[in-house]
């Protein structure tokens, strides 16, 4: 008995010196980059300065939190919503294409390539020179933010989008062909029926992901949560920064919750 | 959705056999409606409107036209930021990723019982996932000063917050049989998760691990709008200074850097599944 393990064990593959060899090769590649790791001038001691923040977070100021007006947090979130919503859709509007076009079932493989390629070039540009290209279209405001968040939703929404077309399974359409149906029936119950669940399920995934994302947009003026939050950190008002992140921690929750479980519904069926 | 079907009766077939069965109604309208409303209310708050893009669009490509044709001979000043970005976003997706361990194992319903525990850590690693990097890095750069450091702490808080969820749902779904047995054979609760539960996730996790370092890099182009270095840092400035061609050539850069890593990730992901 003990003789056969032993010999099972020698019949195991000796990786070791690929293990080795990938362990140094890390090691060395962190050693090369700890050598950018450096510190500016601070306003003071940094454990004070951090102390001073997380307290003025902890003590959020209610009368901005509670604040029903314009300049209120919880218009500010109704209005980052109403960004990341719109801006997922028309994100979305301008994938279904795009997706379409790149998906190498559909069109032969160097026009796919071209599409792709277009596509990571998108994604590459960072949003807040999306941001000032957009005021120049719209003038600041949220307008501007929207259709910047349409643009760098492309990127990962034509991606999920590309491997959904890909997954299709052909094998439906060519029995609902042998049953006759008609070139519209064939994309309404064949294909609409097995891209719609992955469609919808990434689209609700994004929207989660923009409403994060929203606060870089503050950066530039195109409307949100981000500015007032940005103003606020740079002028050291941490109550008001506090009352901001606290409304934001709590919306994202929530509509994480949700979004996690419709996706679970869209996936089981 | 009970109360839906209160409101629309389901529909009452007849089978052949006599037998009444009831087909609820489609929730499509009902859900088209809440949509509908939404955009509606959207399309208010954000002000959209399709004739400005349509009548200004052209604006857009004005920046962009003038990033082309790129200046070239900005190229030399790049490098310097564009190693510091990558060396930005190893370390701190390195400490991200190692700190995300034990608290993905810390949340992981299969391997602690304890009810509590397990709350607490969920709670706090999605706190964490939802404080925007921006914010991370803003607060980072008050602490350590601006300068790179401060990026490498936003990246890694990042990082920490996705790849401990990303790792907790990898150990939920792991194949317990082999780490009962080692239980069951006297061994220790480190020592089986070592030899049963480890092997099974490191793949995965690796892989979780060189995705978020090829996003690491993109984002740590944003972080040097707020100083905490790298390639952001002269990108806001010559966007600042209008210089439109050395921003293109900063994007060119960008793009060609962000290709090569996806191409050595994807390459590296594969060896490892």
């Amino acid at each position: 008995m003990k003789k056969e393990i032993e010999k099972m064990y020698e019949q195991e593959p000796k990786t070791w010196y690929a293990k080795l060899l990938a362990a140094f090769l890390v090691a060395a590649l962190l050693a090369w980059s700890m050598s950018a790791v450096q510190t500016g001038k601070t306003g003071g001691d940094g454990l004070s300065v951090a102390a001073k923040i997380i307290s003025g977070i902890f003590h959020p100021d209610t009368e901005l939190l509670f604040d029903f007006t314009t300049s209120g947090v919880a218009y500010l979130l109704l209005e980052t919503m109403c960004i990341a919503f719109l801006g997922t859709i028309v994100g979305a509007v301008l994938s279904v294409p795009l997706s379409f076009l790149s998906a190498t079932n559909l069109v032969p493989k160097p026009i796919a390539l071209i599409f792709r390629t277009f596509i990571m070039a998108i994604r590459t540009i960072p949003a807040f020179v999306y941001g000032l290209m957009f005021i120049r279209v719209t003038g600041p405001g949220p307008f501007a933010g929207l259709l910047t968040m349409s643009l760098c939703s492309i990127g990962m929404v034509s991606k999920m989008f590309i491997e959904s077309i890909e997954d299709l399974d052909i094998k439906i359409l060519e029995s609902l062909d042998a049953a006759g149906c008609t070139m519209f029936q064939k994309i309404r119950y064949g294909i609409l029926s097995q891209l719609f669940p992955d469609f919808m399920s990434t689209l609700i995934y994004r929207f989660d992901m923009n409403l994060r994302d929203a606060t870089v947009l503050g950066l530039v003026g195109a409307g949100g949560i981000g500015a007032p939050l940005i103003f606020a950190m740079s002028a050291y008002k941490w109550n008001q920064v506090g009352a901001i992140l606290a409304g934001l921690i709590v919306l994202i929750l929530i509509i994480e919750v949700i979004s996690t479980k419709i996706r679970v519904k869209l996936t089981r069926g | 959705m009970e109360l839906y079907d209160k409101i629309f009766k389901p529909k009452k077939l007849t089978l052949a056999n006599g037998k009444i069965i009831e087909e609820k109604r489609s929730r499509t309208p009902f859900i088209l409606l809440l949509l509908l409303i939404a955009t509606v209310v959207s399309v208010r708050i954000t002000g959209f409107s399709l004739a400005t893009v349509i009548k200004r669009g052209n604006q857009f490509f004005v920046i962009l036209g003038q990033m082309f044709p790129p200046n070239t001979g900005y190229i030399g000043n790049i490098w310097g930021p564009l190693l510091d970005t990558i060396k930005m976003s190893l370390l701190g997706s390195f400490i991200g990723g190692v700190l995300a361990i034990p608290f993905a194992i810390a949340s992981s319903s299969n391997l602690i019982k304890n009810r509590i525990v397990l709350s607490i850590v969920r709670v706090f690693l999605s706190i964490v996932r939802t404080i925007p990097t921006l914010v991370a890095a803003l607060i980072a750069t008050y602490i350590w000063g601006l300068g790179t450091m401060a990026g490498t702490a936003a990246i890694a808080v990042f990082t920490f917050a996705y790849v401990g969820k990303q790792l907790y749902e990898l150990i939920e779904t792991v194949d317990m049989g082999a780490y009962e047995a080692m239980e069951a054979m006297g061994a220790g609760k480190v020592y089986a998760f070592m030899t049963a539960v480890q092997p099974q996730v490191l793949p995965a996790y690796l892989s979780v691990c060189l995705f978020c370092l090829e996003g690491n890099v993109r984002y740590a182009a944003i972080l040097g709008y707020v100083g905490a270095g790298g390639l952001g840092l002269i990108l806001n400035e010559k966007i600042g200074w209008r210089e439109y061609d050395s921003v293109g050539m900063i994007l060119i850069i960008l793009f060609g850097t962000v290709l090569v890593m996806e191409a050595l990730s994807h390459f590296i992901r594969k060896k490892l599944t």
